[in-house]
């Protein structure tokens, strides 16, 4: 596994996208400490950022390094090499090098920047373990379509489809139930509908920390006292590994039933 | 302090025997006169009563003439939770530098620390207080000071707390330099006007850091309320002043930095809330001006409930706001008029620092939340933020004509 | 070396393997023929365990393949059609296929014998489809192992490059291995194969030597023979 995710590693670290895709977020970091030289408020916007496009772009990168390394996969198939091996060594190779780009690209302004001696600290590392989080959980995702969609065309709409539900889609009927259902109490039916959707999960983990005051404000005790405890913390993050670990488990499943 | 102290006794000393009238009465534990109480009996009026550094065990001292209580080193006076310790009824009375702890609690009466009651010319300073009920409770006594007490109390539920200093139809008193902590409502004025609050610190207190009930004419400046139930609250007032203080932290299910209930012709100016859950809550309030304040990181910078007419809000600061404005209802009468947003988006063609495109301050998501709070859970989604854009190009919820038609581009100093 | 026994695999609602059995024994190269659809790609893909089938069991030196992996060390494989990622170098993915395996191997004769030393450094995308095929051979037959499939080993190559690779065909014969080989050129398979199994629809329609199949079908040329027998099938 380790030789394959170095392979695939190494493939995408001297491809294009990964330097893009670095770039882009370095630039990203300069240019929001640039212009208001405050390392809080750049996590803020920060926060909306990755929210929205580290899932899009796993997916895309994840479906399209699947689709285009088909040659690869299959000469790899035919050695001495056990298939979750081969697939786990790509997904591997795929989440690393956005990871290593997502974290070089922010952490090198930030650092630059002062980021040690800025209380932000905190709230700048709780940003990248949810772009992390992402990343992974989505490339597994976004895997798990591929190896389940033989087209090409049809796999790519459906992972775009994917972030469209997460990222747009899923909150809009969230919204519409909590309203329509108004007259219910709907503390516990709110935490659940958070917890389904990685997006709004890692949302909400940042929130804490940012707009605490504002959440903690309005809504009833139940929100507090779960959002607002280690326990709300600690079961947040366990579930975003359950988030990443299913994909990467059905992945594993399905590339030992697959035909080539 | 010490030294400051000393130099205060001094001079007061001199001051009393150059003009060759007051005595000044020594109490200490191991004195001849070894309490308060029989210090005061004995004293004429003007004499000064010098309390050394030790423990009296004293409570319902009653001041009848105007004296100078002086504690030399902090004395502490304990009450053993037996009642009320100080009761002034004498105009011109000043008390000074004690350590007074352990006043009574009680459901029927208000016990207090010191009280003055019908009482005027009164002098409150460097006065700590601790376990205490009330703190310092004035009643119908005019043109005090109270100046520069600290007060730390230790409440922990409202039922059975009391508040830190509170005027009761008092007129013409000074609050400045105080701190208060840890009480019910650290600074509670009821039916009294003309009140000068300045420079004090209230904070950690249960319900308001400063109240004020059907009082009038009242100014308070540079103080700075952090973390209490609410900074103040400001109910049935009318002339209001509230000028350069600071908001901080109060945050909470109910946590405001201002609490603004059935309130006319107030002035507010130059204040900064930062980080509270409502910056500001307005009910039924009118023809207030909000000026150069600063609103920095709050769940809400400005909340509209009910009917309030004539506001204007015009050069200040709302940074980072997680909601601008918020109101309940599609009716606006209120003025906003060349504020700084840090959310606002526009451009500035003709580089004049004014913004070409009106500002939208309330957002859908705003409404959507005030009508289900559970929505909150959706804060900064990529939906609510498409939500919000549509709102902002076509208002249907929202107040229409709601506008900063002169958004500036740069912060207001 | 390798036994099928009552092969089985569906393709959606397409029957392919249709109940295969076969035993190969002694060493020696055998052809697998049969028209376009057959199933002959899905065979040795099913021995290679790239296509894992619906029923019946396939075991190379008596032992099942079922859900394992090593036995592919002792497999030397080309595919049919020479995919390779883009943008990596020749060097590199000989390197690569080398550390993969870690078995020992001998490309610097076969890279001469091909004379791919001026791609070396080339990226395969840069490739024609001949040069391919014989980057292709390179990886298949720099290793040793005891049994090896050739998926049309003669596609796009010249003349020169084929008489090099029919003479790699029979070092390897001579060194006691089970080639298996598809190809749809006759000739090449008359000249080459010791035997033939004649796959259609699925299903063997033949198992035998050269000559039997000729006489068989009472034809002279393999070619012939071959298409007499899809014939006979049909009727």
């Amino acid at each position: 596994m380790f030789k394959i995710f170095k392979y695939s590693f190494f493939d995408l670290m001297r491809s294009r996208w990964s330097y893009v895709y670095f770039l882009f977020y370095l630039i990203l970091g300069f240019v929001l400490l640039f212009l208001n030289n405050d390392v809080s408020k750049a996590v803020i916007t920060l926060m909306n950022v990755i929210i929205i496009l580290v899932p899009l772009i796993s997916t895309i990168f994840g479906i399209m390094y699947y689709y285009n390394s088909k040659e690869f996969t299959e000469l790899l198939l035919a050695q001495p090499i056990r298939r979750s091996s081969i697939f786990m060594g790509q997904f591997l190779g795929v989440s690393g090098s956005l990871l290593l780009s997502l974290v070089l690209g922010l952490g090198i302004p930030f650092v630059s920047y002062g980021l040690f001696k800025s209380t932000a600290i905190f709230d700048f590392s709780l940003l990248l373990v949810v772009g992390s989080f992402l990343t992974i959980i989505f490339t597994a995702l976004s895997f798990n379509i591929a190896i389940s969609n033989e087209n090409k065309i049809k796999g790519f709409g459906y992972a775009v489809l994917l972030w469209l539900f997460m990222a747009v889609i899923y909150d809009g009927l969230f919204l519409m139930s909590l309203i329509v259902f108004e007259e219910y109490p709907l503390d516990t039916f709110s935490i659940a509908a958070t917890m389904f959707n990685p997006i709004d999960l890692s949302r909400t983990l940042i929130l804490l920390k940012l707009d605490i005051s504002a959440l903690l404000g309005y809504t009833g005790a139940v929100f507090k006292g779960f959002f607002g405890t280690n326990l709300g913390l600690m079961t947040s993050l366990l579930l975003l590994i359950l988030w990443a670990l299913i994909p990467i488990w059905r992945l594993i499943i399905k590339s030992q039933k697959k035909d080539f | 302090m010490v030294v400051t102290l000393k130099h205060i006794i001094f001079l007061v000393c001199i001051l009393h025997w150059s003009l060759g009238q007051s005595e000044t009465i020594e109490v200490c534990e191991s004195c001849e006169i070894n309490s308060v109480k029989d210090a005061i009996s004995r004293a004429q009026a003007t004499d000064t009563i010098l309390i050394k550094k030790g423990t009296y065990k004293e409570f319902n001292i009653l001041v009848d003439k105007p004296l100078t209580l002086i504690g030399e080193d902090y004395p502490i006076i304990d009450g053993e939770d037996q009642g009320e310790i100080i009761r002034v009824v004498s105009d011109n009375v000043t008390i000074d530098g004690l350590f007074i702890i352990n006043v009574g609690t009680s459901y029927t009466s208000d016990h207090a620390a010191i009280r003055v009651v019908r009482s005027e010319n009164y002098l409150i300073q460097n006065v700590v207080l601790e376990k205490l009920f009330f703190g310092i409770y004035i009643e119908k006594s005019n043109n005090g000071k109270i100046y520069h007490n600290k007060i730390i109390g230790d409440a922990k539920d409202e039922y059975n707390s009391g508040n830190g200093i509170q005027l009761w139809y008092s007129k013409n008193v000074t609050v400045d330099r105080n701190i208060v902590q840890g009480v019910r409502d650290g600074i509670y004025l009821e039916f009294s006007d003309e009140i000068v609050i300045n420079n004090n610190i209230s904070s950690n207190n249960l319900r308001y850091g400063l109240h004020f009930m059907f009082s009038n004419d009242d100014v308070y400046t540079n103080n700075t309320f952090e973390n209490n139930g609410a900074g103040v609250a400001v109910m049935f007032s009318k002339r209001i002043k509230m000028v350069n203080n600071i908001f901080r932290e109060n945050w909470g299910t109910t946590a405001y930095g201002m609490l603004l209930k059935e309130i006319n012709d107030a002035e507010i100016i130059g204040n900064t809330f930062e980080e509270n859950t409502i910056a500001i809550n307005i009910e039924g309030s009118n023809r207030i001006t909000y000026q150069k304040n600063s609103f920095i990181k709050n769940g809400w910078a400005v909340k509209v409930l009910g009917a309030c007419y004539s506001n204007k809000f015009e050069g200040n600061n709302f940074l980072y706001n997680s909601f601008d404005v918020s109101y309940n209802s599609k009716l606006n009468d209120n003025v906003f008029d060349g504020n700084y947003w840090s959310n606002y988006t526009g451009y500035d063609l003709d580089k004049n620092g004014i913004g070409d495109v009106p500002y939208r301050p309330v957002k859908l998501f705003s409404y959507v939340v005030n009508r289900t709070p559970e929505t909150i859970v959706l804060l900064r989604s990529l939906f609510m933020d498409i939500i919000d854009f549509s709102e902002k190009v076509s208002p249907v919820f929202t107040p229409d004509n709601l506008i900063d038609a002169n958004p500036l581009m740069k912060k207001v100093l | 070396m390798i036994k099928i026994e009552r092969l089985h695999k569906k393709f959606g609602k397409n029957q392919v393997l249709r109940g295969i059995d076969l035993e190969i024994e002694k060493p020696g190269i055998i052809a697998v023929l049969g028209p376009n659809g057959s199933g002959k790609t899905t065979l040795i893909k099913s021995i290679l365990g790239m296509v894992i089938p619906d029923k019946g069991s396939i075991s190379i030196q008596e032992s099942l393949i079922k859900k394992k992996w090593r036995y592919r060390e002792r497999i030397q494989y080309l595919p049919q059609i020479a995919n390779f990622p883009g943008n990596l170098r020749v060097r590199e993915l000989i390197k690569m296929i080398k550390d993969l395996r870690q078995q020992e191997s001998d490309d610097k004769s076969l890279i001469s014998l091909f004379e791919l030393e001026p791609f070396l450094d080339k990226k395969l995308t840069t490739l024609s489809g001949g040069t391919k095929q014989k980057v292709n051979i390179v990886l298949t037959f720099m290793f040793n192992a005891p049994l090896v499939i050739l998926d049309e080993p003669t596609s796009g190559l010249d003349p020169l490059s084929l008489i090099s690779l029919k003479k790699l065909i029979s070092n390897e014969r001579k060194k006691g291995k089970t080639i298996l080989i598809t190809s749809h050129i006759m000739q090449f398979v008359e000249e080459v194969a010791d035997n033939v199994i004649y796959l259609l629809e699925g299903a063997i329609h033949f198992n035998g030597t050269i000559d039997e199949l000729k006489n068989r079908t009472n034809q002279t040329s393999v070619e012939h023979a071959v298409a007499a027998i899809t014939k006979g099938t049909n009727v």
